[in-house]
């Protein structure tokens, strides 16, 4: 079980988290005109790195806030974590 | 019956208390203190269970965690547990075990016929034989294969027993107790860690408890004692027996199970069978020791033939020999030891050892004892089928490859010793990719990838001195880097017997003209030939070699066998042992009993049940409850002996007569405030918000980003900034989430505030052409007129002394209201409701009239927003806004989205009018076409109409609307129905929505 550092409530077993996909994602804007295949990639294509990732977590059996958590998918290991708007 | 194995004295048991127990049905006695594999061994009895592939007799091989063979059914306070190792299994009064894998009886076992047939057994055999003909497998091999394999059966009962899990933290965790365990926890505590010492065995000490040595002029076992009472005297020290660190998972944190009662014959009051220990450790020392190697040779299998250091455990602690004609086998000084102890107790042993010249202490002392010892000598095979009675032994040449006249020589057990395997489970589990160690022919632990230490002989140091150095400095080193203390303890002098090095011999060849059974995996019945095979046949990696021939699989996970395979694999590859790396190390390290995983998650505990403040009160009216996510909710209210479909249908007409009353405590309900409360909204739902009044609700519909329906609710504006949003229930937490996403990620720039108020409100829905009348009864001073209270308003009002929320929705298509109220009272709401309503003919209704209700109106659920369908699909595109943006609108332009012959909802009615439709059911043109038979559309939801009283159902089918008058079939394959239908409009009953706005 992961031990992740919430930016919040300081260092928490991984059960309190539900993960939340790749954080490097951006929505496009609102009433933005863009293409099929922009479009596609936001809502379908993810990349599945080996190693670093920068992805997101909701500490829902805590501070209910979405954080940034940079890991590394091979290891495990956590490198550093983010508030959402950092 | 006496003990005829008992010495007289010595061991740690208690002599003066006895304990009587059963094996297969034949009553014995051992003593407190004693395993059951101590007190059977004691007894004479060696033939415990039969292998499982070939059903050879079994005995004894280890003294604890390592027993591949002794496992047993253990029958304890009318519970049974398969999968127990007799070598650990604690003896308690009226213990009751039974072998396993053998039948009709281990004396006389039919499967041992695959002994004589296991030339027809290779490795790979599953896969080779019972692949033809395909059909045969579940009826025939499957069975049979199930019923000859496996160790034991589990319990079919409810285990009544207790499990609790528990979640520690701690500085330092040590896994194991011996002189290196011992050493690090004191020099870790004495400088202020918080230290968790853990041991698997019920006594502490490990290999301190069987060899002669001495610690501050202490002896091993009072150094011990002297050790472990003061680290539990010391209130930053948690010290446990019965407790096995069994998995080692990331960011360290350790599994352990300790097993509180399994020793006893029966749990007590209050304590829990076994408790699982989540242990998050800042660091880890791995002091797990390490376990003896087999050497292979013919027939090395057979009962008798045993671990040398297990056959010392069982005269050192338990006081029980294991023959009174031992055979030592060795090619190390390790088995003199063991030697030593039966010279002892007055039994004279025969040392075979393969070294040609040996030299240490150790083996000057036996020969002053006048042990007799043969060197360059082998075992080339055991003789005797149930139990060793003598050996064929030879010399052997110095390249160790020919053998010399074999000789033939009584004996009644064998003791093996081929030098000893780091137990590095642990310390692979966490990473710690290990490294081969040519000294010592074995793995052992590289560098660490995860915070941990090993220490002792886990990490192939073997002298006691070493041990101890190298243990209290990490002890020291660790805890210094955690709590910056400064208390070093100086290290104890010892006094140790010097060994000289091992052989690296371990596989006895094969005499000429013979082809005798040399096992390498004595769980799995994996011999030398089988790997041979297997490499003869192209498997070339060491994880696949393990599957096919089963070698390291299972509850044993290779702790005796890993290295001689590797050996073999190597040898016969040409390789050295490191090239050919050995297979991962899976926790658990030793079997742990489900219940233990489970813990308290069991039954009703498994997850937590909601309940409404109305709960008791549906209990006391005879409702029937129904799970609704984590809610109970009535199904249906009982009266008399009506059935579930009685009931509903008597409920419904009710709400479409008179009037009903329905507990919609469990609806998701989120408050959402924030001067861009709207904005927000409106960029959440299809439709739009930025008009909404105050005082008015809308019902509203939101998609994920990929364009599907992800919930439907409706929304009310309670002020300027504030508004209140109801989801369903199964949605409720998913959409608090995703809400939340948006507004912290997205766009945070919003100024909006989302919180669960879900059990705040108690809420009640009362639906029928009487509901007026009735709200008017419960809000006497309030105008409740359709002009004031309108179909989709809101409003507030005096309930009886109390504020009330009134909001004018409707799910039954009725006219009708909901009132909500502070949970509080909730129950106060519902008994008023009834109390004036009962002249109104006022009937509660469950979530089973509540489906018909909104089915035969056409109104969406879960069931037609089944997470594939969008908003048109659901012929809700009147929701749907060409104006403005929302989530998910660009995904409703995909190609698939908008293909003119899109499944869209439409009703179903059976043509004669009484045959129900399964749900589930398949929409097709002919019922008889071949298979497979094109599907139309499915039927996603079924009832029986109060309305017009005969069934219908809803379904999602292909281009829909024009499929409205079509005659059809829906088909049942599960329910074996096929059911001639006409497609009718989902809008059953008042299309035009008259009611809801009367």
């Amino acid at each position: 079980m992961l031990y992740i550092k919430c930016p919040h409530c300081g260092m928490r077993s991984q059960n309190e988290f539900a993960y939340g996909g790749d954080a490097t994602v951006k929505r496009p804007e609102l009433n933005k005109e863009i293409s099929d295949s922009e479009w596609n990639n936001f809502v379908y294509l993810r990349k599945s790195p080996r190693g670093k990732h920068l992805e997101l977590w909701q500490h829902i059996s805590g501070c209910r806030q979405w954080i940034k958590v940079e890991r590394d998918t091979l290891t495990h290991e956590i490198f550093k974590t983010f508030k959402a708007e950092e | 019956m006496s003990q005829e194995f008992r010495l007289d004295k010595g061991g740690f048991i208690n002599r003066d208390k006895k304990i009587s127990f059963k094996f297969n049905g034949k009553q014995y006695f051992g003593y407190e203190g004693d395993t059951l594999a101590s007190a059977l061994i004691a007894n004479g009895v060696h033939l415990v269970g039969r292998s499982f592939k070939y059903h050879r007799p079994r005995g004894f091989f280890g003294a604890g965690v390592d027993e591949p063979y002794a496992i047993v059914q253990l029958f304890r306070n009318n519970e049974t547990d398969p999968n127990i190792k007799a070598t650990e299994q604690e003896l308690f009064e009226g213990l009751r075990a039974e072998s396993v894998n053998c039948w009709p009886n281990v004396n006389f076992d039919i499967g041992a016929i695959n002994n004589f047939f296991r030339m027809f057994i290779p490795a790979g055999f599953y896969y080779k034989t019972f692949m033809w003909p395909k059909s045969f497998w579940y009826k025939l091999y499957e069975p049979i294969i199930r019923k000859a394999a496996g160790f034991g059966k589990a319990s079919i009962k409810h285990d009544q027993e207790r499990y609790e899990h528990k979640y520690e933290y701690c500085d330092l965790l040590i896994t194991g107790s011996g002189p290196s365990g011992l050493a690090s926890a004191y020099a870790a505590a004495k400088n202020g860690a918080k230290v968790i010492l853990a041991e698997d065995k019920p006594r502490f000490g490990g290999s301190l408890l069987t060899t002669d040595v001495n610690i501050g002029n202490q002896t091993g076992v009072e150094w011990t004692k002297k050790i472990i009472s003061e680290l539990k005297s010391m209130s930053n020290v948690i010290v446990k027996n019965r407790s096995q660190v069994f998995g080692y998972y990331d960011h360290n944190m350790l599994v352990m199970n300790e097993r509180l009662s399994d020793h006893l014959p029966k749990t007590e009051k209050y304590t829990p069978k076994q408790r699982l220990w989540y242990i998050r450790a800042k660091e880890v020392i791995i002091s797990s020791g390490s376990i003896e190697r087999p050497l292979v040779f013919g027939n090395n299998d057979t009962p008798g033939v045993m671990l040398s250091s297990a056959a010392k455990e069982y005269i050192k602690v338990y006081g029980v020999i294991v023959g009174k004609k031992p055979l030592i086998f060795t090619n190390n000084d390790s088995g003199y030891e063991t030697a030593i102890e039966f010279k002892k107790n007055g039994i004279d042993p025969l040392v075979l050892d393969t070294r040609n010249d040996p030299k240490s202490d150790i083996i000057n002392e036996a020969k002053s004892l006048n042990i007799k010892i043969k060197i360059s000598h082998v075992v080339v095979t055991a003789k005797g089928y149930k139990k060793v009675k003598s050996a064929d032994i030879a010399k052997i040449s110095d390249d160790k490859k020919h053998l010399s006249e074999i000789e033939n020589v009584a004996c009644d057990c064998i003791c093996v010793s081929g030098f000893w395997t780091p137990s590095i489970h642990l310390a692979s589990q966490s990473g710690n990719k290990s490294t081969f160690s040519e000294e010592i022919d074995a793995f052992i632990p590289d560098k660490s990838k995860q915070r941990e230490t090993t220490v002792g002989s886990a990490k192939g140091i073997f002298t006691l001195e070493e041990t101890l150095e190298n243990a209290f400095e990490s002890g020291f080193n660790l805890s210094k880097k955690i709590t910056n203390n400064d208390n070093k303890i100086s290290v104890p002098s010892v006094v140790e017997k010097k060994f000289t090095n091992h052989d690296k011999f371990w596989c006895v060849p094969l005499p000429k003209g013979k082809n005798y059974k040399r096992f390498l995996d004595f769980q799995n019945d994996v011999a030398v030939s089988d790997i041979e095979l297997a490499l003869r046949e192209g498997y070339r990696s060491i994880e696949h070699v393990k599957r096919y021939t089963t070698l390291g699989m299972a509850t044993d996970q290779g702790k005796t066998s890993n290295l001689n395979g590797l050996q073999l694999v190597s040898d016969v590859e040409n390789k050295v042992v490191p090239q050919v790396g050995h297979t991962t190390f899976r926790p658990p390290y030793t079997p742990i009993s489900i219940g233990a995983i489970v813990g308290r998650e069991v039954g009703k505990h498994s997850k937590p049940t909601r309940k409404s403040p109305m709960h008791e009160w549906h209990k006391k009216n005879n409702a029937v409850f129904v799970d609704a996510g984590i809610w109970l909710r009535p199904r249906y209210y009982k009266k008399g002996n009506e059935n579930l479909f009685e009931a509903s249908k008597r409920e419904a007409k009710n709400v479409r007569q008179n009037v009903g009353v329905c507990d919609v405590t469990t609806l998701g309900k989120i408050d959402i405030k924030g001067p861009d409360a709207a904005e927000f909204l409106n960029r959440v739902y299809t439709n739009a918000w930025l008009k909404l009044p105050i005082g008015k609700a809308r019902y509203g519909v939101m998609l994920r980003e990929d364009g599907i329906v992800m919930d439907d609710g409706t929304t009310t504006r309670i002020s300027e900034n504030h508004y209140h949003m109801t989801t369903t229930t199964a949605q409720a937490a998913n959409v608090l989430s995703h809400l939340e996403y948006y507004l912290q990620l997205v766009w945070p720039e919003l100024n909006v505030n989302v919180v669960s108020t879900t059990e705040q409100w108690a809420g009640a829905a009362i639906a029928g052409p009487n509901s007026r009348k009735l709200l008017q009864k419960l809000f006497t001073n309030k105008d409740v007129s359709n002009e004031s209270l309108p179909f989709m308003g809101y409003t507030e009002g005096d309930f009886f002394g109390i504020n009330a929320k009134i909001y004018r929705i409707s799910f039954s298509g009725e006219l009708a209201y909901e009132v909500n109220v502070e949970s509080d009272y909730g129950n106060f709401m519902w008994e008023k409701i009834m109390e004036v309503g009962k002249e109104f003919n006022i009937q509660p209704y469950g979530t089973e009239a509540l489906s018909t209700l909104r089915i035969e109106m056409g109104h969406v659920a879960g069931s037609e927003l089944d997470g594939r369908t969008i908003p048109y699909d659901n012929s809700l595109e009147g929701l749907v806004s060409k104006k403005k943006d929302f989530i998910g609108k660009r995904s409703l332009d995909k190609a698939a989205f908008i293909r003119p012959d899109r499944e869209k909802i439409v009703g179903v009615v059976p043509l004669d009018k009484k045959t129900s439709i399964p749900e589930g059911s398949y929409l097709v043109k002919d019922p008889k076409a071949k298979l497979p038979n094109p599907k139309l559309g499915h039927v996603s939801a079924s009832c029986w109409s109060v309305e017009y009283d005969n069934p219908f159902s809803l379904a999602i089918i292909k281009d829909g609307k024009n499929m409205i008058g079509k005659k059809l079939y829906a088909l049942s394959p599960l329910k074996n129905k096929s059911i001639h239908v006409e497609i009718v409009s989902s809008h059953y009953v008042d299309p035009e929505g008259k009611r809801v706005r009367s």
